[in-house]
């Protein structure tokens, strides 16, 4: 299979954004949008054309899905230690580029319609395009390396998404949180990076991934040097995994995603719901069989518990918030918890691999549907001018579309059949109840959360009291409505996609089915969730305020995120800003910066007293040039024989 | 040869001319009074050259000859002087040496 | 006899210089380096190098000296007194030179010179052979050389000279 079309699918954003970008000034803004959804549709139609290639034409080889490459070396190192640039592609890649090429293509054309008349409309696009560059090219990176540059230019285009109204002070300081909270953990990240590339020898994932005939890693070998009991490839895995934990939000490093809301709405769809978050679930699918191999998957383990605990304490904080965005913001975290709970208990080989396999589901599915609730709040938002739910209620009225498409998100993401959501949740359940009951247990709990919240947050907006508004609500144009009815329609029909016979951990695929007994127990929590958000929330009363009467401190401690944030403050000001930085910023001026400055400060001094022997004239010139050669001529002919 | 004169009084009267001359150089404050004092230390070796010429060499005339060309170079070089110093005196209406002190820039 | 012309010579030459760089009269200063030069000349003589000795009379004496007294006249009023240096200037500068002066008599005089006892007469003649020869150890070269250096002085001496022109090029002056 001929690849190298493939390499425009990042290129074509690329060129976008450098056109955009320094013609920022010259091209109208409706060109603009235009030019950009032109360029991801390109992209798109190119990575659909690719999926097609991959799986039907080119298909597999002795029953494996192959694995193509091509690339570049870029730096030598030694003859097994290089950082290539190149394009790799194998099922989980191309399935990465489907999602975020439509998911992009979506948000650019939503975005026509929600940034009109915006000042900075062109220069929006240009850092849609670089997002979209950026993503495209983490997803298609052939080794760590590769990935970790991509990892970082996806951090600093979302650092300037969710910036993007710079003026407004909290969207400033939600901006540099995101970016120093991924970057902390993108640090972990380069030190595993670092630690695989000094023990294994090499950054290239064929290579770390390599399986032998029976079904093991080949990375054993290198289980020999170990630190704290654990081998060091472990803690390279759990340090690599640190770094997806920043990008996804998983806890306890998810305090940016919530106020990465700050950003336009169709950024919060793009990076905070389909792209950017679930680079960390990709990056360990990526690694999967290293992940799996090294030392019995204990990696694996934590990815599995951090995920589970995410998942459930997001759920959690959903239920209190009260700004839609954030909501969507902690459902988001929680379903990539999810993500990272089926990876974690996941196996390798076959139909064991079933964990594997619903983590990237679900991944798409909820791409799908996520990308719609954003899509979808940010029509509501666009029409009452507000993110709370407090001025909302009864929107059904003026805007059926609306209502109609979020609700399909809603019934998909609480997992009612048919709709996509169930079947990727259901083989995540069915994954973790063969591995794991407790983890299995937290997410059933989560589940009927998410289908609560959910229902809590569709019937406030459009059920629930009668709100008056200051001018009468409108449909979204149809820039906007058209995206919205594309993701619904794909949140139904994703569901039945095959995914077991495409993407696999083995990449061999298998024969999936549905566990009726475990389904069944799966909607029927999905349905009590939303029974008792319908009780609570369809008509107005004062149910809910009653029960979180009754919570009282617990209800508060949710509301305030379990007061993290004020956690993290308190840590990084009381602690290592009082207490370490301080003290050394303190020495840092007064010892080395005094001891510089004393040196400058006594040479200027010095110089003020000798400046006058540089008169100018030549006599005193001639004068020191005499005596000079008195002394000299004293000191050759008298002291030196 | 002078007779009954050694090299080493000659030498001794250059020298002495020498280190007045420099000495000239040194503290006078006129430009054309260092002029004078460079023609004391120009002399001072013509006269070295010429005698050491005739005391110890005298089957060659290189020290003649190079004391031609140092009356030749003296002669360029004082023609040269005065007229850097009208010149100066032109424009600044002084030849004292502590209005000419712009080197230190 | 010529014991007692040098004696004289040089007790001239030396009061003279020492006049010529204390006097505070700039013209004076000049004719006591004129009494200096013409007692260069006369220990030409003494030695027996007429020619050189006519060079240094008619160019030091006759051009140098008369052109620094031009320069003098142009520059100065007659009975203007220079500026003197500090005293301690001069007194820095006096030991300077006394050292310099003990060593170089110090050396002088520990030094053996191999003087060659001679009464050679030299000859313009001579002196013109050897100035032109092209042989080994003719002067032909440098003579030229001085000569292109004594037009490049006189064409650089009549520019600066000339001044006028000058003066409105260089603003930075």
């Amino acid at each position: 299979m001929d690849i190298s079309y493939i390499v425009f699918i990042p290129l074509i954003p690329l060129a976008v954004f450098l056109l955009l970008g320094i013609f920022n000034q010259q091209i109208k803004p409706a060109v603009s949008g235009y030019i950009g959804v032109l360029g991801l549709a390109t992209s798109a139609a190119l990575s659909y054309y690719a999926a097609y290639q991959y799986f039907f034409v080119s298909g597999k080889v002795d029953g494996v899905y192959p694995t193509f490459v091509e690339k570049t070396v870029w730096m030598n190192f030694t003859d097994t230690l290089h950082i290539d640039m190149g394009i790799l592609i194998d099922p989980i890649s191309v399935m990465m580029l489907i999602v975020v090429t439509t998911i992009s293509l979506m948000v650019h054309i939503y975005s026509r319609g929600y940034m009109h008349g915006d000042a900075g409309y062109t220069k929006f696009f240009a850092y849609l395009s670089l997002f979209s560059f950026s993503m495209l090219g983490l997803v298609l990176a052939t080794n760590l390396f590769q990935i970790y540059i991509f990892w970082e230019l996806v951090g600093v285009s979302s650092f300037l998404l969710i910036g993007y109204y710079y003026t407004k002070t909290s969207a400033v300081a939600a901006a540099k949180k995101a970016f120093i909270v991924t970057r902390f953990a993108d640090f972990g990240f380069l030190i595993g990076i670092l630690i695989v590339g000094y023990y294994a020898g090499t950054f290239d994932f064929q290579t770390l991934n390599a399986v032998n005939p029976e079904g093991e890693g080949l990375l054993f070998q290198w289980g020999a040097s170990s630190f704290m009991g654990l081998s060091v490839i472990t803690w390279a895995l759990i340090l690599i995994f640190m770094g997806g934990a920043g990008k996804s939000a998983m806890f306890p490093l998810h305090i940016w995603l919530p106020d990465a809301m700050e950003g336009p709405t169709p950024v919060s769809a793009l990076i905070h719901a389909a792209t950017m978050v679930v680079a960390g679930v990709y990056l360990v699918a990526r690694l999967f069989p290293m992940y799996y191999f090294v030392e019995d998957g204990f990696a694996l383990n934590i990815v599995a518990y951090v995920g589970a605990f995410s998942s459930l304490f997001a759920a959690i904080i959903a239920l209190t918030q009260t700004d839609i965005k954030r909501v969507l913001a902690f459902s988001t975290m929680s379903q990539i918890g999810y993500m990272m709970l089926a990876l974690g208990v996941s196996s390798y080989k076959g139909h064991e691999g079933v964990g594997y396999m619903a983590s990237m589901f679900h991944l798409f599915t909820h791409a799908m549907f996520k990308a719609l609730l954003f899509l979808g709040a940010g029509s509501v938002i666009h029409a009452v001018h507000s993110n709370y739910l407090k001025d909302m209620g009864s929107l059904r009225k003026y805007m059926p579309i609306t209502n109609i498409t979020f609700l399909i998100a809603a019934l998909a993401i609480a997992g009612v059949p048919p709709f996509a959501g169930f079947w990727s949740k259901d083989e995540i359940l069915v994954a973790a109840f063969e591995k794991n009951q407790l983890l299995y247990f937290v997410g059933l709990f989560v589940a009927g959360l998410t289908a609560f919240y959910m229902f809590r947050l569709y019937f406030g907006i459009f059920w629930g009291k009668e709100t008056k508004y200051h001018h009468e609500p409108h449909e979204s144009p149809m820039s906007m409505a058209f995206p919205l009815l594309f993701l619904a329609i794909m949140s139904i029909v994703a569901g039945f996609i095959p995914f077991s016979e495409f993407i696999t951990a083995d990449k061999a695929g298998f024969e999936g089915h549905l566990d009726l007994p475990l389904a069944a127990v799966a909607v029927g929590t999905g349905l009590v969730g939303i029974i008792l958000a319908w009780i609570f929330y369809k008509k107005e009363n004062d149910l809910a305020e009653r029960f979180s009467n009754a919570f009282g401190m617990f209800y508060k401690w949710t509301f305030h995120k379990f007061y993290f944030d004020e956690l993290y403050l308190f840590i990084t000001r009381k602690i290592i800003f009082n207490l370490i930085s301080a003290p050394i910023a303190k020495f840092d001026k007064k010892y080395v910066d005094g001891t510089m400055e004393g040196i400058g400060n006594k040479t200027v001094i010095i110089s003020e007293k000798i400046k006058g022997l540089q008169s100018g004239r030549l006599q005193d010139y001639a004068m020191f040039f005499v005596s000079g050669v008195v002394v000299v001529a004293l000191v050759f002919i008298y002291l030196w024989t | 040869m002078i007779a009954g004169i050694s090299i080493y009084e000659i030498f001794t009267l250059t020298s002495i001319l020498f280190f007045i001359g420099i000495y000239g150089f040194i503290t006078r404050k006129n430009l054309i009074s260092i002029l004078i004092s460079l023609e004391l230390i120009l002399n001072a070796s013509a006269v070295n050259f010429v005698v050491i010429n005739k005391y110890l060499y005298p089957d060659v005339l290189q020290g003649v000859f190079f004391s031609i060309f140092i009356i030749a170079v003296a002669a360029a070089e004082t023609a040269l002087a005065v007229a850097i110093i009208i010149n100066l005196y032109r424009q600044i209406s002084s030849v004292e040496v502590k209005d000419t002190e712009i080197m230190k820039y | 006899m010529e014991k007692i012309l040098f004696y004289i010579l040089a007790l001239i030459m030396i009061v003279a210089a020492i006049a010529s760089v204390t006097s505070r009269k700039m013209l004076r200063s000049v004719i006591y380096l004129l009494f200096v030069l013409i007692g260069v000349a006369g220990i030409y003589f003494l030695i027996d190098y007429n020619f050189l000795a006519a060079v240094q009379l008619t160019v030091y004496a006759g051009g140098i000296i008369v052109l620094v007294i031009f320069s003098v006249l142009l520059v100065h009023h007659i009975e203007m007194e220079l500026e003197m240096a500090k005293l301690s200037k001069k007194i820095i500068t006096a030991i300077a030179c006394l050292v310099g002066l003990g060593v170089f008599l110090a050396t002088i005089y520990s030094t053996n010179f191999n003087v060659v006892e001679n009464s050679k007469t030299t000859t313009v003649e001579d002196i013109g052979r050897g100035l032109l020869s092209y042989d080994a150890g003719g002067f032909i070269l440098p003579f030229e050389v001085i000569s292109v250096l004594l037009l490049a002085a006189m064409i650089g001496a009549i520019i600066i000279g000339k001044g006028d022109k000058l003066t409105k090029n260089d603003d930075t002056l």
